[in-house]
């Protein structure tokens, strides 16, 4: 386990390198001068100069990117061309609320996705398993922007249930906290609900006509012990594998879903630093969400290592 | 078979989605670009069956039309991420000195998520129809080619491969030869399903606001002009999502048909499946 810890943990080196040259290079994707672009039209010659200065662009590609790749490492991501604001400091104020509403979102999918994946297999001889799974395939099929529209018509202008927009932190109480993250938390997990509970459902089935389930079957334990500690515990495994590409869609999603709920997050940081042109921010914003990826599926990986003793020595 | 039936059902429609948009101006009655003040924000009739937008033109007309652009980004950026992400899993695959660089590549891109990358590439590039093909090709391209790989080191210590390579036959001819048809299946599945992914990252990139030049009909753009009406004209909104719904459901019940139909397993109608790489949507 330890030496495949310590290859896993290396291998996230590479990656990372790979990334930040990806990060690094948006600001040089665009076209034109990104001080001209950053400043508008109406900029005079020395501000321009100025802002290339403070950008490092009249030095050579490589060297911007040693020094920029130097900063990040000291955590200092910039600053803000918008705010002033150094973007560590714009992107951990706006961290709560996106870190709540995936939080949220993974209690939905674990809570909702699990009993049906159970359900679906224990009844999968009736016309429930075939429904389901087209309904799987419909839940990826629907943009997650619509479902939520439609559901802030319902739940918020024809029956009033929940606000439509805004969010309260944490430390205004549970309560209302909780009030306002439901709606869109159930909208940014429906989609994954659908891609677990059918990942479940597959590897369920898989082991639901394999010996040791017969052998289980004919020792006269009964179906539902058999479905829960035998077939169950061993679909749990390969499943904990999707869970990182949940965690992407869920990344991806908050985007959306913030931008959609007016939730002040770093989603919608994003999107506005995106309308404003502030591309220190961008920069930020993706590493920072980048990185966060490839923490959650270095964890993920690893804990599949400890369920899963063959991967260690694969 | 009635999953056979439901894949002749699901291509059926997106055909029909295709073709009713590719001659569109041979039998629409109303210009999806007309501007009626006089008629802005009407309910569905017998005139305008899916009702009208805020400039009064004909929401029918504007999502059959607004499918040219959802489609034609879907189909290059499947075609375009689907050569460049198999070339790379061929090569990655066949070569092992390369495989290690070119993996470490694909897996920088894989750490962004694909919807994530794409806006962060258009927000740099600009919003026009090309740019986006750029950013949603560089955003799902890594996936195929780590599919096409997998499957290439599955196939290439087989015995006619070894055989071939024995009787000194040219790497080029090997790889394309005898290994690129043997793994075609993975590869048709998988860029079906970018086809739906793009469609629906095409959409929310418009809805967003960093897509398509909001004067051009996509089902994206549709939806974020409608946001506002959502109140006192739902159908502005409801139109063009299920156009979305339909369009992209149909192209993954045929991803998901193709699938069951290559994977050996399912031919003797025993349902059992490896755990899927290819899992649709993001």
């Amino acid at each position: 386990m330890l030496s495949y810890t310590i290859r896993r943990l290396l291998s996230v080196i590479p990656v990372m390198l790979v990334v930040s040259i990806i990060v690094f290079l948006l600001v040089h994707l665009t076209p034109g001068n990104p001080a001209f672009i950053i400043l508008g039209e109406d900029a005079s010659p020395e501000a321009i100069a100025q802002l290339e200065k403070q950008l490092g662009l009249n030095e050579p590609l490589y060297i911007q990117f040693f020094d920029w790749i130097k900063q990040v490492m000291t955590g200092d991501l910039g600053t803000s061309v918008y705010s002033a604001q150094p973007v560590t400091e714009l992107i951990f104020g706006n961290f709560g609320p996106t870190i709540s509403l995936m939080v949220l979102s993974l209690l939905f999918i674990l809570v909702i996705s699990i009993p049906l994946a159970i359900l679906i297999v224990s009844l999968r001889k009736t016309i429930l398993d075939p429904l389901f799974t087209n309904a799987s395939l419909l839940g990826v099929s629907i943009p997650e922007f619509w479902l939520a529209i439609l559901l802030v018509l319902v739940f918020g202008v024809t029956f009033p249930i929940f606000p439509v927009a805004g969010y309260m932190p944490l430390a205004e109480g549970f309560g209302p906290w909780i009030y306002h993250l439901l709606l869109p938390a159930f909208v940014l997990a429906l989609v994954e609900i659908g891609i677990i509970a059918r990942m479940l459902r597959d590897s369920m089935l898989d082991s639901v006509n394999q010996d040791y389930t017969k052998t289980a079957r004919a020792k006269g334990v009964r179906e539902r012990d058999v479905l829960m500690k035998h077939v169950f515990s061993n679909a749990l495994i390969p499943t904990t594998t999707v869970l990182g590409a949940t965690v992407a869609g869920l990344l991806g999603g908050t985007v959306i879903i913030e931008t959609l709920f007016t939730i002040p997050g770093i989603g919608q940081l994003l999107i506005d630093s995106i309308h404003r042109r502030d591309y220190p921010v961008i920069q930020g914003v993706v590493l920072f969400i980048a990185a966060i990826y490839v923490l959650v599926n270095l964890i993920v990986d690893l804990l599949y290592a400890f369920l899963d003793p063959r991967i260690r020595y694969d | 078979m009635m999953s056979k039936k439901r894949n002749i059902i699901a291509l059926t429609i997106f055909l029909l989605v295709a073709l009713a948009t590719i001659t569109a101006n041979l039998w629409l009655p109303v210009s999806p670009a007309a501007i009626d003040a006089n008629q802005r924000l009407l309910a569905p009739s017998g005139t305008h069956w899916f009702g009208t937008d805020d400039f009064g033109r004909d929401i029918f007309a504007r999502v059959i039309v607004a499918a040219r652009v959802s489609l034609a980004v879907g189909v290059i950026v499947a075609v375009v991420a689907t050569v460049i992400g198999t070339l790379l899993g061929l090569v990655s695959g066949y070569f092992r000195k390369t495989d290690f660089i070119l993996m470490r590549i694909v897996d920088g891109f894989l750490a962004f998520p694909a919807l994530l990358l794409a806006l962060a590439l258009v927000a740099a590039l600009g919003g026009s129809i090309t740019n986006i093909v750029i950013a949603l090709t560089i955003a799902f391209f890594p996936v195929m080619a780590r599919v096409v790989r997998s499957a290439v080191l599955q196939i290439k210590n087989a015995q006619y491969i070894e055989a071939a390579r024995t009787t000194g036959t040219n790497n080029v001819v090997i790889i394309f030869r005898y290994i690129l048809p043997n793994v075609l299946s993975p590869i048709i599945v998988q860029s079906t399903f970018i086809f739906a992914k793009a469609i629906l990252a095409e959409a929310a990139l418009s809805f967003l606001g960093v897509g398509v030049n909001p004067s051009t009909p996509t089902w994206g753009n549709m939806l974020q002009e409608s946001q506002i009406y959502i109140t006192i004209a739902p159908w502005f909104s409801i139109f063009p999502g299920i156009a979305i719904v339909i369009t992209v459901l149909s192209l993954n019940i045929l991803g998901d048909g193709l699938r069951d139909a290559f994977d050996p397993h399912s031919v003797k109608k025993k349902r059992k499946r490896k755990p899927k790489q290819t899992a649709p949507a993001a």
